[in-house]
């Protein structure tokens, strides 16, 4: 099953210092993760905050630089790459919608300036159709009639429609690869769902990679084909998303999805652990898998050696010892 | 904009039982003047009953926090009650005196608020916010309140020597069972939570509930708790309330409201939540945008998103846009305010 990835991402570690010049220390805000971004499919990045998924998303848009492993677009390494000719050639390919539609658009400015901004600096259409294509690209977002909309200013627009303008900036470069963080999440509940809907649209009609980044486990499902979790800066499972959420190898997963309200079951049907220990943050962590001290599975090995990603229901991939493909223990009851 | 449609008498919430704990009767609040007058909260009833959760669940801008304010007290200008009354056991909470209203918070009601992290004093040891709290609230001695303040603690499942930590010193969630303490401090019939979860990580945010539920059934206080996320009261309440734009649309048990929503607006925001499990379809859920309340629609408010307001039906389409409809009840203990939905025989 090949198929093509735009962007690729190999081994890709970033550390934080932390502390003074007596007492220096790391935050391993993302370690040693690998994944690919195929045309026309959504990835969906889930983790608690701290666990890293914006961090990852934040270098793949090259607002930060990695303290170690490639990002591969089109083949080609872009993470140490700063020639001004280059960087710009990645940004036209590769696009970010942040969490925050009220803090991403200029207040000052009009809908028109927003979209037709990139149009200008990366040269997409000659100076003459820059109008058009500006009522094209809302049109495509949903924002209708365009010339009224092209007209207005931020504070004249709802949560929902400034994340549509967001959005419509960044097709306007006719993207390959869109990086979406939490786009939803601050929007009221009864628009979310028409900007997933037109996530949806853009990744069958136009065929663009989006990595989908939320904490929200049943949005996810509701449109990505993939899915990654993290946890404390590793990918603890990935796979297609369907599959991960019906059948979940890695203890982690099983209580983020145990945390989702379900309005099948009432509160107390299914009760989870209260957290042990510490999580998300690690500090310089020694080794050993992460999860250690909130897993009910855990056995000896578990704090004694770090775990690797394991295939083991091909493509369903999980960094656990215990669900590992040791014969004797192949059947771990669900808890 | 105004009132044109009187209340009507006879609806189940005005007739609801004295024994409720709290009622709120025909609450309007208005902000600002003139033309810039909104009304947040327009003729709202409610009503909570000694130790139930009761779920008010509604979009950004549709008046939930500001009931919430409203029976604490707290509303500052430009908002101000407009009309209505709110009936402590019985009590009318309005024209108490400030020092009645003093005597009468924490210790009746108490509050628990979305940014627990703001609510703490950030140079001050935990414990000490405690004995603040509690001596400001109520005659008591400072030993008394220490020995307290530990109990509280470990009630919320938080080791008694954090008191002496800064609230920094704490994770978010361990903030969020502070604040639920503090809230807990003055055995208070009635905890007030608005969005209490909202910031937290799921898993987090599965622990505190529980905390709640548990604490709930052991000390017998009533909650009302305010969230945007529907899907987490059918789990978590007993009864919902659903608010738009001011108005409540929708009342009944949560067992009820999740299998068989009537208004619209409660069916749109049910579709607006993709399962976690089971086959998905393409949802849709609810065009537009909520109105600004400074100029309303006429007739009931959600018709210009309501996809069972068609002018098609030029006699159902006129009463929709012009006349203002009334909760009524489908049948015992739901209520619904829709013009497409028949009330039970009286």
């Amino acid at each position: 099953m090949t198929r093509t990835a735009p962007l690729e991402v190999r081994s890709l570690t970033k550390r934080f210092p932390i502390g003074n010049a007596f007492h220096r220390a790391h935050v391993h805000a993302v370690d040693d993760v690998s994944f690919d971004l195929p045309s026309g499919r959504i990835t969906a990045l889930v983790g608690e905050s701290g666990s890293g998924k914006s961090t990852v998303a934040r270098m793949l848009a090259r607002l930060y630089e990695p303290s170690a492993g490639a990002v591969l677009f089109e083949g080609s390494d872009v993470s140490g790459v700063r020639r001004r000719k280059h960087v710009l050639h990645y940004r036209s390919q590769v696009q970010m919608i942040f969490q925050d539609p009220f803090g991403s658009l200029n207040p000052v400015k009009t809908v028109r300036h927003h979209v037709e901004r990139p149009l200008r600096i990366h040269r997409v259409v000659p100076r003459a159709q820059i109008e058009e294509r500006v009522h094209e690209l809302l049109r495509t977002v949903g924002l209708v009639p365009p010339e009224d909309v092209a007209a207005k200013y931020p504070h004249e627009l709802s949560g929902g429609q400034r994340q549509r303008v967001a959005i419509a900036r960044a097709l306007a470069v006719e993207p390959k690869v869109v990086l979406a963080d939490e786009p939803i999440s601050m929007l009221d509940v009864s628009i979310r769902i028409g900007i997933l809907n037109l996530m949806l649209k853009l990744k069958e009609e136009r065929g663009i990679a989006f990595l989908y980044v939320t904490h929200d486990l049943a949005g996810a499902r509701y449109v990505a084909d993939d899915i990654l979790v993290m946890y404390a800066g590793q990918i603890v499972e990935c796979g297609p998303i369907e599959q991960v959420l019906s059948d979940p190898l890695h203890p982690y997963t099983r209580l983020l999805l145990a945390a989702v309200p379900d309005p099948a079951r009432k509160l107390h049907a299914q009760r989870i652990e209260s957290r042990k220990g510490h999580a998300s943050v690690a500090v310089d962590p020694s080794a050993g898998c992460r999860f250690v001290a909130r897993c009910p599975l855990a056995i000896d090995i578990c704090s004694r050696v770090t775990p690797r990603l394991v295939e083991e229901r091909p493509p369903q991939a999980a960094r656990c010892h215990v669900t590992a493909p040791a014969p004797e223990r192949a059947a771990v009851p669900a808890h | 904009m105004t009132n044109l449609v009187q209340h009507d008498e006879t609806t189940a919430t005005s007739r609801s039982d004295a024994a409720a704990l709290l009622q709120v009767r025909r609450l309007v609040v208005e902000y600002g003047v003139g033309a810039k007058l909104a009304r947040a909260v327009d003729g709202v009833d409610l009503a909570i009953r000694r130790g139930e959760i009761i779920g008010l669940a509604g979009e950004s801008g549709c008046g939930k926090t500001t009931i919430a304010n409203a029976v604490m007290q707290i509303l500052r200008p430009p908002a101000r009650i407009a009309g209505g009354r709110i009936l402590f056991e019985g009590e009318d909470l309005l024209g108490k005196s400030t020092e009645e209203l003093r005597r009468f918070r924490w210790r009746n009601v108490s509050m628990v608020l979305q940014s627990a992290m703001n609510a703490l004093n950030p140079v001050m040891r935990v414990g000490d916010q405690f004995v603040d709290a509690m001596r400001a609230h109520q005659r008591i001695d400072r030993r008394r309140t220490v020995a307290r303040t530990g109990e509280l603690l470990e009630l919320v499942g938080i080791d008694r020597r954090r008191a002496r930590a800064y609230p920094h010193e704490l994770s978010g969630g361990m903030r969020q069972r502070v604040i639920i303490a503090l809230a807990l401090a003055l055995d208070p019939q009635l905890i007030i939570m608005d969005e209490p979860t909202t910031a937290l990580d799921v898993v987090v945010q599965r622990e505190i509930l529980q905390q709640i539920q548990d604490l709930q059934q052991e000390l017998g206080f009533a909650v009302l708790f305010i969230t945007h996320d529907l899907s987490l009261l059918l789990e978590f309440a007993d009864r919902i309330a659903i608010m738009y734009a001011g108005e409540i649309v929708e009342t009944g048990p949560a067992e009820r409201l999740g299998v068989n929503p009537q208004h619209p607006y409660t069916q749109g925001l049910l579709n607006s939540f993709p399962p976690l499990s089971g086959p998905l379809t393409r949802l849709t859920g609810i065009p537009g945008s909520p109105p600004d309340l400074r100029n309303p629609p006429s007739g009931c408010r959600f018709n210009p998103r309501c996809p069972h307001c068609l002018p098609d039906e030029p006699i159902l389409y006129l009463r929709q846009t012009t006349e203002r409809p009334l909760l009524r009840v489908v049948e015992s203990g739901h209520e619904v305010a829709c013009h497409l939905v028949a009330g039970a025989p009286e």
